[in-house]
């Protein structure tokens, strides 16, 4: 038998090497995009345990919502970054600083 | 038994790669580490019981969303090391803040208050049971208006995506089918009456 906190220490585990991507890619936007992934994804395993433990439905339709959003989320970032490569000829953070003062 | 063995071999699977996704050098093998690690999540899913979901995140992310990264990360032409400068230096940071989260998020989630109470009893569900039934019905009666807004949300991507990256090239010699399409006989063809000629 699975236990709900060995998922819950799982998802926690997941969320947290993500956050340290996003520390140690700081530069790389495509990385960062990546990290943003694995924490929804830690999440989603969060609802899933809980719809499962619990005996609800209700958390996998919030995992189906929160898939849905993601999924838009890449493609307007991917189609940005695109765009962003067009016109600057770089994806690196440390020369996007046009609106700095 | 069988149960634990699988969860633990796909969980320890699932960190590897997570931890090979923010480390290894080229982003193509970051973005093949992240669709291992989605197929590792997609198998703890189907272990707890969410067997429509799992399917749905290896079609639409291992099939759409990770292609379409790797499509990105293939054509734009990136100067690696440029990007990597500064790994090294912010890697103590990142380390001691992943690992002071983890130790927090831990410390919470097994201080014995974050169970079910014991109210609940996680059921395991007979074979003819069907997950994608059970959940097209809270879905299309419940969460209507939910799934028509996400239904709206990806048309705006659908909007967003292609308008952002749509390129208007002056110079192409495609045809303006616009153009021909408008095209009237009276603006091209002038009859002219005249007299037959002989020799």
């Amino acid at each position: 038998m699975i236990d709900l906190t060995q998922v819950l220490l799982l998802a926690a585990m997941l969320f947290c090497i993500s956050v340290a991507g996003i520390f140690i890619n700081r530069k790389n936007i495509i990385i960062l995009l990546m990290c943003i992934e694995l924490m929804l994804l830690s999440v989603n395993m969060n609802f899933i345990a809980f719809a499962y433990f619990l005996n609800d439905i209700k958390g996998q339709i919030f995992v189906f919502f929160i898939l849905t959003v993601a999924a838009a989320e890449s493609a307007i970032g991917l189609a940005i970054l695109s765009v962003l490569f067009r016109n600057r000829n770089t994806i690196n953070v440390k020369d996007l600083d046009t609106m700095k003062g | 038994m069988i149960e634990q063995t699988v969860f633990y071999f796909f969980a320890g699977l699932l960190l590897l790669a997570a931890t090979m996704v923010i480390t290894v050098k080229n982003p193509v093998h970051a973005a093949l580490s992240l669709v291992l690690a989605f197929f590792c999540s997609a198998a703890i899913w189907l272990l707890l019981q969410a067997e429509f979901l799992a399917i749905v995140l290896i079609l639409v992310y291992v099939g759409a969303v990770m292609v379409l990264f790797l499509f990105v990360i293939m054509m734009l032409d990136i100067n690696l090391t440029v990007l990597r400068e500064g790994f090294s230096r912010f890697l103590p940071v990142g380390i001691s803040v992943a690992v002071l989260m983890a130790v927090s998020m831990g410390l919470v989630i097994t201080s014995g208050r974050f169970t079910t109470g014991g109210n609940y009893e996680a059921l395991k569900h007979a074979a003819d049971y069907s997950n994608t039934r059970e959940l097209g019905i809270a879905l299309f009666t419940d969460y209507l208006y939910p799934f028509e807004i996400a239904g709206a949300i990806l048309l705006l991507a659908i909007v967003a995506a292609i308008s952002l990256t749509l390129r208007k090239r002056p110079d192409t010699k495609t045809p303006k089918v616009e153009k021909q399409v408008a095209v009237h006989r009276a603006g091209h063809v002038r009859l002219v009456r005249m007299e037959a000629e002989k020799e």
